[in-house]
């Protein structure tokens, strides 16, 4: 093994690169990303970096000189073109060609656009994904008094959250019966949803946008009643979609992102797939996750596959998001046959604990870093606490822990 | 450039240059310093960035805020006296010479 290319340079190729050279791999690692920024965080776009609590250069992953010192080459603002699998080899926009002896996909997810015929190129309407999405909202916001946000995701709720704190009166609208639908239970949902109305964020839940109305500018949102909210920004925070564009290209099977094996391998064994735009096929089931946490861990698992350890990839879900003043934590995976019990515990905050067939399956803390801790630790090792116990206020979270 | 000192549970030491105003984490990821895992990126949401401080510097600084205190109860690796997640803590010039220690699981 000589020359390992990564295509994308986010979170999981850094995990990958970072992993292969603490494990002594002495090759060449290069990174291909086509933004022109060193590699650095998402999460805080949505949050922090918007409200300019956190500068831009504190949003790299690792400073250039990490690269230096590592031998990790970055190739920026450049596309990959084609993946040349005969030849194994990329080519890329600015006519270059790169040999590989094993390539990483990691070309992440991209957002999800409301369709031009709503939109008509109208300004003013934003999806949230890289910063370069940011800076277009930034100075807008600036001026603006009025946002809706479509969609009651994570995205959404953290934009929402955000634009009320800088001042805005802020709508979100959710086709959907709740917030949150696909991701969280409905008790943890209709929690965050009292937390933005006592916030002032207003809620249209269940309505359908019908149009976009403006001349050149978005000026109000109209709904499926009819009603129509002025606006002077639109965020839309419909969904993400894994890149898969290069890979059907050349060939590789994909399904709901690129498919892998449980080592992270595609249908060619020389090239693997990590983070947001892989789905892992496991015995269990088809696993896709969109999070830090996952683009580390496969990026992780793959350095050492490509060095030949052979190990499986095991799903350790775990995500956080911050809106208001309230952190969400989540550890684990939660269906929705799952027995929900709530745990509210004064100076302990409040936690959602989910049980699937009597096992302890994940756990949702709110403000409660002690219930996330000790939740993950049980989950990750199987050991289940019943309902009862949780629910049980006079009892410490550590004693439940203690006494498994 | 302060230089500061971590010191694995292993007891191998590296020493790096790290930029005063940044946090402890971001010091020791930008050096390569291996058992700093900082999954959360400094959120404050992972509690995978442990260390312990020297008392000395521990007791200057300002205590840490709720949330990380309850975070450092429930640590992979114990809590000690002078814990802390070094995604809170800032780097300044006064911590020139500090050694910090990781704490094995």
């Amino acid at each position: 093994m000589k020359t390992v290319v990564m295509i994308g340079a986010g979170q999981a190729s850094l995990s990958c690169a970072a992993k292969l050279r603490a494990k002594g791999f002495d090759g060449e690692i290069i990174l291909i990303g086509d933004e022109p920024k060193l590699p650095y965080q998402r999460p805080p776009l949505s949050k922090a970096y918007l409200l300019g609590k956190v500068e831009a250069e504190r949003l790299l992953l690792r400073p250039q000189s990490w690269y230096e010192q590592q031998q990790i080459r970055l190739v920026t603002a450049t596309k990959v073109m084609r993946i040349d699998r005969n030849n194994k080899a990329v080519e890329l926009s600015d006519g270059r060609v790169q040999p590989y002896d094993a390539l990483v996909l990691a070309t992440g997810s991209a957002a999800r656009n409301l369709p031009q015929s709503m939109t008509r190129s109208m300004s003013g309407i934003h999806t949230i994904r890289d910063l370069n999405d940011i800076e277009n909202l930034r100075p807008e916001l600036d001026v603006a008094r009025h946002m809706v946000v479509i969609g009651g995701g994570y995205i959404g709720l953290e934009m929402a959250a955000v634009a009320k704190g800088l001042g805005l009166e802020v709508d979100v609208i959710e086709a959907a019966p709740n917030i949150l639908g696909r991701v969280a239970s409905k008790e943890t949902a209709d929690y965050i949803l009292e937390l933005h109305q006592d916030q002032g964020v207003t809620f249209r839940v269940g309505e359908q946008v019908k149009e976009l109305s403006g001349d050149g500018k978005i000026e109000s949102v109209v709904l499926g009643n009819g009603e129509a909210i002025p606006t002077d920004i639109v965020v839309a925070g419909i969904g993400a979609m894994p890149r898969v564009e290069l890979a059907e290209q050349a060939g590789l099977e994909v399904a709901n992102g690129i498919l892998v094996n449980a080592f992270g391998q595609t249908s060619d064994p020389d090239i693997y797939a990590i983070g947001d735009c892989a789905c892992y096929r496991l015995q269990t089931g088809d696993v896709r996750l969109e999070s830090v946490g996952n683009a580390i861990d496969t990026g992780e698992l793959v350095a050492g596959n490509i060095l030949g350890e052979e190990m499986m990839y095991e799903p350790k879900p775990w995500f956080w998001s911050d809106q208001f003043d309230m952190k969400l934590q989540i550890a684990g995976q939660i269906s929705t046959q799952d027995r929900i019990t709530v745990r509210d515990v004064e100076g302990e905050g409040r936690s959602h604990w989910y049980h699937r067939d009597g096992q302890l399956v994940a756990v949702d803390a709110l403000n409660a870093p002690r219930a996330y801790l000790i939740g993950r630790k049980m989950v990750l090792n199987g050991l289940s606490p019943t309902g009862e116990q949780l629910a049980n206020c006079n009892q410490s979270l550590k004693e439940i822990f203690d006494s498994l | 450039m302060t230089k500061i000192t971590f010191v694995q549970p292993s007891g191998v030491e590296a020493t790096v240059e790290a930029t005063s105003g940044l946090s402890l984490m971001e010091a020791a990821l930008h050096n390569g310093v291996e058992g700093i895992l900082a999954e959360c990126n400094g959120a404050a949401a992972c509690a995978t960035c442990h260390v312990v401080l020297p008392k000395a510097v521990y007791d200057r600084l300002d205590a840490p805020e709720d949330h990380e205190e309850d975070m450092l109860d429930f640590t992979e690796a114990e809590r000690q006296p002078c814990s802390r997640l070094s995604c809170q803590v800032r780097v300044s010039d006064d911590m020139d010479g500090m050694v910090v220690h990781i704490p094995g699981e």
